[in-house]
């Protein structure tokens, strides 16, 4: 496929600062297209701080980024127009209606009223939603809020979504159906971006980066990971990086 | 544009469902105008007045009866003692002190003009202000029945140092409620629209549901006046509910037009509302808004002349007051409303103010930040 010599992210040396804190050091890798590519990390590792900046809600101090071809530095508006992006605090209105949500995100996508009324349905009936169309969002159970999240993030059809945590809290059984929503949207050759702490939802990554401290600790497939460290699952191999830190 | 529609529905949905956010779109002026122009008017004691008159002539005479007539002056008659009015002031059993110089009416009749002195307490500055006021529009008042008497056309001089447009004012009955409605409508769409737009946003941070919203390719400029628009439709519906409740229960007149009061409200209300949410740009929880906020409202409240007109203020205060906001409003609003100023009338202060709007405005679009 001629669309692997062009990654969707690209990432050179990513360095972000808070003041003399280093929540990023020198990032580096790069995500085909259609991939599922997964950021794994304990807490403060600096997931966030490095999805943030690739979706333009922050700006790196110093690094080479492109995302969908555009620079993070001068063409953040182009890049948020071929993306999704469901951040780790949940961020649907609550206090609107299901179906509210969807138009309003459609609308501002700039969706047509027709678009936004189609993929609504459409959307609904995937997630079997229907009944809760004019449902407040506060009363829906987290995972289906988490899913209904997703669905949202790429009303639009990006070509790119970032998930953030996207199954804090939820079971692993309500995990795996997000699991399943997520394999369905790429197929679709849409490239997944992920971050979790979730050992069973690195599994499902076809490759993952792990992060320690602001830095890259490991990258590859999950298979290889788990073979270079002779591990049966990801849990050990975070526990045997993380030892070898020590 | 499709873009704002879609962000004004659901900002209005979001109004509408709230529970507490009615109460305060139609609860809270009616409360407020009710209590404050009761509470704000109490405030004025009956302002006592010695006269001194040295005259002794009918239109003398004439002058101090209006004065003992007017329900907002204790008059005591110091005959032509004057050191005897003066110890009185001092002693603070005065407020002020009116001199009628001896040939008072002989000077009126025959050049049409003569002064009479004012002595007056300023320690309390908003009563001798408005002791001024009130003073002056009997003045007016009483050189107005004269020219009608003797078809003189020259005027007469006011107490110096006072400011001249207060003769204009229009309130003949000199009703401190009527004076003060207007300026407490000034209070309420202020606070209403700054705060209720500066929350809001500022609320859309800590949920973290604006970082939704930055990571679309929406425009600055659509996200605020998406803000913007339904805080400006309530606060200008509030406007209409108290000038409602001004005309119907307080019998204000409504001198000027409504149509002019509007667009100067309308552009007066996109300086608050711009202020506003360029503060809840900056701030990053309700309490820090609430604290800036309330920071500036009351300084400019302060400084409006709410309870008294600004001209009698220092020079550094009205300088001051070329940026505030409030003082222009609650100036043009008793213009329109009390004195049936027009369009011409006003003119320098829309243009202030439209200026100052798209500053306000500029400022907001400019501080929000979609990329931090
Ligand atoms: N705006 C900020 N100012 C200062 N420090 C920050 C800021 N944002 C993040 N940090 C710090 O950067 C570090 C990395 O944070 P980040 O949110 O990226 O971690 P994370 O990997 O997403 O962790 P979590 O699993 O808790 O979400 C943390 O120590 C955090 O305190
Ligand atoms: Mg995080």
């Amino acid at each position: 496929m001629a669309a692997h010599n062009t990654p969707v992210i690209d990432v050179k040396e990513m360095t972000k600062t808070f003041g003399s804190f280093v929540a990023n050091d020198r990032l580096t890798f790069r995500v085909e297209r259609g991939e599922i590519f997964g950021f794994l990390g304990a807490n403060g590792a600096g997931k966030t701080t490095a999805v943030r900046i690739l979706c333009g809600l922050s700006a790196p101090t110093s690094g080479q980024i492109t995302v969908a071809g555009y620079d993070v530095w001068t063409q953040s508006e182009q890049i948020k127009r071929n993306i999704g992006y469901m951040s780790q605090r949940f961020s649907l209105y609550e206090d609107i209606t299901v179906y509210e949500n969807i138009r309003l995100f459609g609308g501002i996508y700039g969706l047509s009223r027709r678009q936004i009324r189609e993929r609504a349905g459409e959307l609904l009936g995937r997630l079997g939603l229907e009944n809760q169309r004019d449902t407040l969002i506060a009363s829906l159970p987290l995972g289906w809020r988490q899913k209904l999240a997703f669905s949202i993030a790429i009303i639009h059809r990006p070509g790119i979504v970032f998930l953030d945590e996207p199954t804090g809290g939820v079971d692993p059984i309500t995990r795996r159906q997000f699991w399943d929503l997520i394999y369905e949207t790429a197929q679709s050759l849409i490239t997944v971006f992920v971050t979790t702490h979730y050992m069973d939802e690195a599994e499902y990554c076809d490759r993952l980066c792990v992060m320690d401290e602001g830095r890259i600790v490991a990258m590859d497939t999950p298979y290889r990971l788990k073979q270079q460290y002779g591990a049966q699952d990801m849990n050990e191999v975070f526990i045997k990086i993380a030892r070898k830190e020590i | 544009m499709r873009t704002i529609l879609f962000l004004l529905q659901k900002e209005f949905l979001q109004i509408f469902r709230n529970r507490l956010m009615l109460p305060v779109i139609f609860v809270l002026p009616l409360v407020q105008l009710l209590i404050l122009v009761h509470a704000a008017t109490l405030e004025m004691k009956k302002i006592d007045l010695v006269v001194v008159n040295r005259d002794l002539s009918t239109w003398s005479g004439r002058l101090a009866q209006k004065f003992t007539a007017s329900p907002f002056f204790r008059v005591q008659d110091a005959g032509n003692n004057q050191e005897a009015a003066q110890e009185l002031l001092r002693k603070g059993q005065a407020d002020m002190v009116m001199v009628i110089p001896a040939g008072f009416e002989r000077n009126m009749m025959r050049e049409g003009e003569e002064s009479v002195q004012w002595l007056v307490d300023a320690i309390n500055g908003t009563t001798a202000g408005l002791s001024y006021a009130y003073a002056s529009a009997i003045l007016a008042d009483f050189h107005r029945e004269l020219l009608q008497e003797t078809g003189y056309s020259a005027g007469m001089d006011l107490p110096s140092g006072i400011n001249v447009r207060e003769r204009y004012w229009y309130n003949p009955k000199l009703n401190y409620k009527i004076f003060m409605i207007p300026g407490i409508m000034v209070l309420l769409v202020t606070i209403i629209g700054m705060f209720l737009s500066a929350l809001n946003l500022v609320r859309e941070k800590e949920l973290g549901t604006i970082e939704q919203i930055n990571v679309t390719p929406i425009r600055k400029y659509q996200f605020i006046i998406g803000k913007l628009i339904p805080f400006w439709v309530i606060a200008l519906f509030d406007l209409s509910v108290g000038l409602t409740i001004g005309y119907f229960l307080f019998n204000m007149p409504i001198l000027g037009s409504l149509p002019v009061l509007f667009a100067f409200a309308s552009l007066y209300l996109m300086v608050i509302l711009g202020l506003g949410l360029f503060i809840s740009t900056m701030a990053s929880n309700q309490q820090q808004v609430m604290f800036i906020g309330f920071f500036f409202i009351i300084v400019f409240i302060l400084m409006s002349g709410i309870f008294t007109s600004t001209e009698t203020m220092p020079a550094w205060a009205r300088t001051v007051n070329i940026i505030n906001p409030l003082a222009y409003f609650m100036r043009v609003i008793r213009m329109i409303i009390l004195k049936g100023s027009g369009l011409t009338d006003i003119g320098r202060e829309m243009i202030a103010i439209g200026i100052y709007a798209v500053l306000a405005m500029g400022l907001a679009v400019w501080r929000y930040r979609k990329v931090t």
